[in-house]
């Protein structure tokens, strides 16, 4: 199970700001348990933000990226009351995908 | 473990679609298509080999490329950073930090509309230099800046 997505997306001047805070644990694959046991690599990978079916923004993650991972842009062409929608993607190919309007 | 098999398939038909697309200008940015993940990039483990897999030998040095971070973190687990471009035709920036296990952290493809600058939170295990490496109108662009980490992020 996942859990939801903090999105939040506000018109800056004429562009829009996307703000996102995602719910993920972005393990390394580096770290060991109190056994000494390898905990496996558990990380996003793949993060896409689509605005009226238009890719936004699309991004690569390895897992370097922090916990509970932060993503902030700006693009242009949107307006106030239209949805923006992002999407991850894991590699144990876990998916979530949450939408926000732009306010 | 049955990841393996996953893994490769992905990377190696990752990288060819990729290069197909690139090399017959098929990527468009309007279609809901996502890339495959770049698995020979995320497993190079130092800023040259990096920059290699991503296409990007022989990138030039550029003071349009503007890396927004604490010059001292204290908490290496998460490190934020802005990243931002002004070269015109901004396609993708990608963030590289030296001393970490993979040098590459983070990429991000800018389709045409969207502000070349992202903000986003990584890891990083030591001191280190932080390279933003920006592809913008079919060349590789760099800078770096160094980042002290008073507490690692790996591992512990």
């Amino acid at each position: 199970m996942t859990d939801p997505m903090k999105i939040r997306a506000t018109m800056s001047g004429d562009k829009v700001e996307v703000k996102v805070l995602m719910s993920h644990e972005m393990e390394t694959g580096q770290r060991k348990d109190s056994k000494g046991a390898a905990i496996p690599a558990h990380f996003i990978q793949q993060v896409t933000a689509t605005h009226n079916g238009k890719v936004v923004l699309s991004a690569q993650w390895g897992p370097a990226v922090s916990k509970n991972p932060f993503l902030s842009f700006k693009f242009a062409g949107g307006k106030p009351g239209e949805k923006v929608s992002i999407t991850w993607t894991d590699n144990k190919g876990e998916k979530r995908t949450d939408e926000a309007t732009i306010s | 473990m049955n990841d393996d098999r996953r893994k490769v398939l992905k990377g190696t038909t990752g990288m060819a679609v990729m290069g197909l697309a690139v090399s017959a200008g098929l990527f468009k940015p309007g279609s809901a298509w996502a890339q495959a993940w770049n698995k020979a990039a995320f497993e190079t483990k130092n800023v040259a080999d990096t920059v290699k897999a991503m296409g990007g030998a022989g990138a030039a040095e550029s003071k349009e490329i503007v890396i927004t971070s604490p010059d001292i973190a204290e908490n290496g687990a998460v490190v934020p950073f802005t990243i931002s471009s002004r070269l015109p035709k901004t396609e993708s920036i990608a963030l590289l930090v030296e001393k970490n296990p993979s040098a590459l952290a983070a990429s991000f493809d800018i389709p045409a509309g969207t502000e070349p600058g992202v903000t986003t939170r990584v890891k990083m295990g030591q001191t280190s230099n932080v390279t933003a490496l920006v592809k913008a109108d079919g060349k590789f662009y760099y800078t770096t800046k160094e980042v002290k980490v008073t507490l690692g992020g790996c591992g512990g």
